[in-house]
């Protein structure tokens, strides 16, 4: 056991490495703080950030604000414009457009984040393993990610929900998987970069498993990009379940989701634009919303 | 003597003068000093030399000079003047046409310098057509004719050339041809061959040497190496905290310097009589003052050995210490006679009685690709260690240091060969390897940045290590074993719950140190683990890996491209060349004739302030390219002391000089030894000590 060395001049040398005084307060979670500080000051961010916040109140409590059912057939007037009594008008079967695009961020932001969810972490665990093992099944995963990558990502979803029925679990498994790949190639990337530094060589002398420095080591160090895959992701499953709701493939009727009612306005587009109109601006915001969060975030953390 | 006399009064003519100038870098809306009334001048012709530990301005010196200063900093007092031009005050305009026609810059890292989608002979020929008006096909002939006047072989293939096709002190070259283009006034080089490998870095200097008999520029030259300074520059000025604390001669100011910091600054570097075992180095204690802190008194004060009540108090004005020189300290007087801090080691490292071999790696050689693209990065390596013993392995850049490391480490695996360690066979790959093997065998890394994971706390990584090394243990123990750890590497208490990045270079080298050592190892290898470090900082850690080696006789492997470290702290030393061991023999003997040809060069090339050298030997070319090794005697291509024919075809065989010392050439020793002896003892050469000639 090592006795302890008598210090050149005790106290001095040894305060010498600190940063300074200042940087001290922060101490462990001074990075993060630092993140968050950053983020604060990005405007891009913090809009984002209102936007979507927004929205996921909204889902939560819409039930508190909506003034009909958004799912009775209210008033005997079909396909109104917006008046006083029908604030944003009424659709084809005289239900109110109002209640219903308030009602309809509660799917869509049900399915988009269980979807993320599973996409991200099927991408972390496949994108560890592959580029920290390298080798042929690195190789091979890589070019299955290619091929997959080569379809437009709406026409794998479409082939697979015409196989296995139309749900919303479905079209939360198969975006998830869908998305899997494509999280899984950016993990791998940041994971390529992390596994040759120094730290990594030290962890494996000391005998640490692999599964330790995989996940203990390697993980907590590629937080940021895995992050910024997390809100691009988003607004690509908003995007594509609504597309998969449009197209009749995922929420069924008389859901007020907002890819479906679009995909029913759509024929009195030209005499009562409302019914498509509303729904779409509320999930045009929505995308933007997601997407400013990401540019936010990007932005801050390339810092 | 000791009355203040303000700067002012020094001759201020010159090509340069900057006068009290300081600087404040705006962060958060806060303003954080990093200049303070900063003056000094630099003659028509005159190589005038910065020196400094980093963090100390002395590239802000330079940004400010080139007017290139990031945007967030602010000129708050002081004026630089380019002999009648004030360039605090200059438009745009005036600075462009000043930047190429009367001053440049060379900086440190001459890859991403230059354009790297650009042929050189573009870059060049740019300036003398922007600046010097001449038409494209005039601007490529003075652009050929300047690669010849740096001395670039082949010029006319060379235009041709993109940057990433040169080597590095090629691409230094060519900086060196853009900024002398235009026959500047004045040169500023920040750190021009800090990165170079020691034998194109001292290429690099007598280049410079050379150029300032024929170009008149003043030379403003930046660097943290004080022996590199002390040969190229007549006068220096030493930088601390943003305050030019010291100037004076360079003869002088190392020899007999005037302020406590200039004598800390020599004082840490192992000189050429300094050994592990007789002598401590004498790091200076504490560290920078962080950036904007105010401090009252002396800036050295916190750090000094001789402060007193009135340091801490008054702000020292210069004083005249000597002729030509300045001292902002109030007792330089008294600086000579400032004692050597740090005692002699209380007991020798145990050497003699050996216990055999602990370590032996025999013909270990290392292949990447295959067929014509074949690399061999290590070729039939042989080398022995016992319990306890330093070997230090000196090479330059792409010698195979490294590799061999990692493959005795086991993180990389070796192509062929055997690795014997403590009388078991090991395994190639660390994974493979029984864990108290594993235990035994550690390693420290050069990066400090990356060397620690930056999301985990000293604490939990000393604490993991100690529960993978020292073997069972509950975790009170384990609790015990990392306050021992950190005390043993003088790490405090409250260190060991900070992250990697609120940590200096220094203590993240103190917490790999611990880390290595949480198992009682008997073997570390240490991969030039203070090369990234000040060398106050470099002083603590080789202190602490002398101390280390002496209480637990572990034995290093000790990697470095700095002779002088090596010579302080190892027993043995072997050379290596393009993947092979080229000498191995005990330390003594490898400095000293007969040695190989290539060490030769390499102890030529090495600057220091504590004595006048004699003629560099001077290698031609560069490494040649490992894929393709040249035939017979690798080294043959840039031997001094090539014989002919019989080193281009016939592998070298081992020669036996005194016990234990071997190398590889067809020179034997009873040759080698007289004709080396001379070269070093015969008068100083044309290239040392360049002084200053202007030019017509």
């Amino acid at each position: 056991m090592p006795a302890p060395l008598p210090a050149e001049r005790p106290g001095e040398i040894l305060d010498a490495g600190l940063k300074s005084a200042s940087e001290l307060s922060g101490l462990a979670s001074g990075r993060a703080r630092e993140v968050l500080r950053a983020l604060w000051r990005s405007k891009t961010f913090v809009i984002g950030a209102a936007i979507v916040l927004f929205w996921v109140l909204d889902a939560i409590f819409w039930p508190l604000f909506v003034p009909y059912d958004p799912e009775g057939l209210v008033s005997p007037a079909t396909l109104q414009p917006p008046s006083a009594e029908h604030l944003f008008g009424t659709d084809d079967l005289g239900r109110d457009i109002f209640s219903r695009t308030l009602a309809g961020a509660r799917p869509t932001l049900t399915v988009a984040p269980l979807a993320t969810a599973i996409g991200v972490a099927g991408g972390i665990l496949v994108g560890l393993f592959t580029g920290f093992y390298r080798g042929l099944a690195d190789d091979i995963a890589m070019r299955v990610v290619d091929a997959l990558l080569a379809f437009p990502l709406i026409i794998i979803a479409v082939l697979v929900i015409s196989i296995l029925g139309p749900s919303i679990t479905n079209v939360i498994l198969v975006i998830g998987i869908v998305f899997t790949p494509i999280v899984a190639r950016t993990v791998r990337s940041a994971v390529l970069v992390e596994r040759q530094r120094e730290y990594v060589a030290a962890a494996r002398l000391l005998g640490n498993s692999d599964l330790y420095i995989m996940f203990v080591e390697i993980l907590p160090n590629i937080t940021g990009p895995i992050a910024v895959e997390i809100t691009i992701r988003l607004g690509y499953a908003i995007f594509t379940s609504a597309t998969l709701s449009f197209l009749a493939l995922g929420i069924q009727q008389p859901s007020p989701d907002w890819g479906l009612t679009i995909s029913i306005g759509r024929v009195f587009l030209q005499t009562a634009p409302s019914e498509v109109l509303f729904p779409a601006a509320a999930l045009a915001t929505l995308i933007v919303g997601v997407n400013l969060i990401a540019d936010g975030l990007r932005q801050v953390l390339e810092e | 003597m000791s009355t203040p006399q303000p700067l002012a009064s020094l001759p201020q003519s010159g090509a340069l003068a900057i006068e009290h100038l300081t600087i404040s870098y705006l962060r958060r809306d806060r303003a954080l000093p990093v200049l303070t009334d900063v003056s000094f001048h630099i003659e028509p012709g005159e190589a005038y030399g910065l020196v400094g530990e980093s963090g100390c301005g002395k590239t802000t010196v330079a940004m400010a000079v080139m007017c290139y200063l990031p945007a967030n900093a602010r000129i708050e007092a002081g004026r630089i003047r380019l002999q009648e031009v004030d360039l605090t005050t200059a438009g745009e305009a005036q600075l462009r046409s000043l930047r190429g026609n009367r001053m440049a810059m060379v900086y440190q890292d001459a890859g991403s310098a230059l354009n790297p989608s650009l042929t050189i002979g573009r870059q060049i020929a740019e300036v003398y057509r922007f600046h010097g008006g001449l038409d494209a096909a005039a601007a490529t002939d003075a652009a050929a004719a300047m690669l010849e006047t740096v001395q670039i072989a082949d010029p006319a293939r060379m235009l041709r050339r993109y940057p990433h096709e040169l080597s590095g002190g090629q691409q230094q070259r060519v900086m060196f041809a853009m900024a002398l283009a235009t026959n500047p006034d004045l040169l500023v080089l920040d750190e021009p061959t800090t990165g170079l490998d020691t034998t194109v870095e001292a290429e690099v200097l007598d280049l410079v040497a050379r150029l300032r008999s024929k170009f008149s520029a003043s030379i403003l030259f930046i660097s943290h190496n004080l022996g590199i300074v002390a040969r190229m520059c007549e006068r220096v000025g030493v930088l601390y905290a943003g305050r030019l604390i010291e100037e004076g001669p360079s003869r002088e100011i190392f020899s007999d310097p005037r302020h406590p910091y200039t004598l800390g600054l020599t004082r840490c570097v192992p000189n050429r009589i300094m050994r592990k075992d007789a002598n401590r180095l004498d790091p200076i204690p504490g560290s920078l003052p962080p950036l904007g802190l105010a401090v009252q008194g002396c800036v050295y004060a916190p750090r000094c050995p001789i402060a007193r009540a009135r340091c801490r108090e008054e702000d020292p004005p210069a004083f005249i210490s000597g002729p030509r020189r300045v001292s902002r300290c109030f007792y330089h007087d008294e600086v000579p006679s400032i004692p050597q801090s740090a005692e002699a080691l209380p007991s020798s490292p145990a050497n003699g009685a050996s216990e055999g071999d602990l370590l032996r790696v025999e013909r270990l050689s290392k292949r990447y690709g295959a067929g014509a693209n074949q690399v061999v990065a290590l070729d039939d390596v042989s080398i022995e260690l016992e319990a306890g013993e330093v070997l230090g392995l000196v090479g330059e850049s792409g010698s195979g240091k490294s590799t061999l490391a990692k493959c005795v480490v086991g993180l990389l695996d070796a192509s062929g060969g055997e690795i014997d360690f403590a009388g078991r066979k090991l395994a190639r790959l660390a994974d493979w390897r029984e864990p108290q093997l594993r235990r035994k065998l550690q390693m420290v890394f050069q990066n400090p940045d990356t060397t620690l994971n930056p999301s985990h706390t000293a604490r939990r990584i000393l604490t993991r290590a100690a529960r993978l090394l020292s073997a069972g243990g509950s975790a009170v123990d384990r609790e015990r074993r990392v306050t021992s750890l950190a005390a043993a590497v003088q790490l405090r208490p409250h260190h060991l719950d900070l992250k990697p990045s609120f940590l200096s270079g220094g203590l993240k080298q103190r917490v790999a140190i611990a880390r290595a050592f949480a198992g009682s190892p008997a073997l570390v290898l240490c991969d030039e683990p203070t090369s990234a470090l000040d060398v106050s900082v470099q002083a603590t850690i080789l202190n602490l890996l002398v101390d280390l080696q002496t209480k637990q006789r572990v034995a290093y492997l000790f990697i470095s491209h700095d002779l002088g470290v090596v010579r302080y702290l190892a027993d043995r030393i072997a050379v290596m060349y393009l993947g092979q061991i080229i000498e191995i023999g005990p330390a003594q003997e490898v400095f000293s004739p007969p040695h190989h040809p290539y060490t030769e060069a390499l102890l030529s090339a090495m600057p220091a302030i504590d004595e006048s050298q004699g003629p560099r030997i001077k290698l031609s070319g560069t490494m040649p390219n490992p894929a393709n090794p040249p035939s017979g005697c690798r080294f043959h291509t840039r031997c001094p002391r090539f014989l002919g024919d019989i080193c281009r075809e016939r592998n070298p065989p081992w020669q036996e000089d005194r016990e234990g010392h071997r190398y590889r050439c067809h020179i034997a020793p009873a040759d080698l030894g007289p004709a080396q002896r001379e070269a070093t003892s015969s008068p100083a050469g044309d290239n040392n000590r360049p002084r200053a000639e202007t030019s017509p």
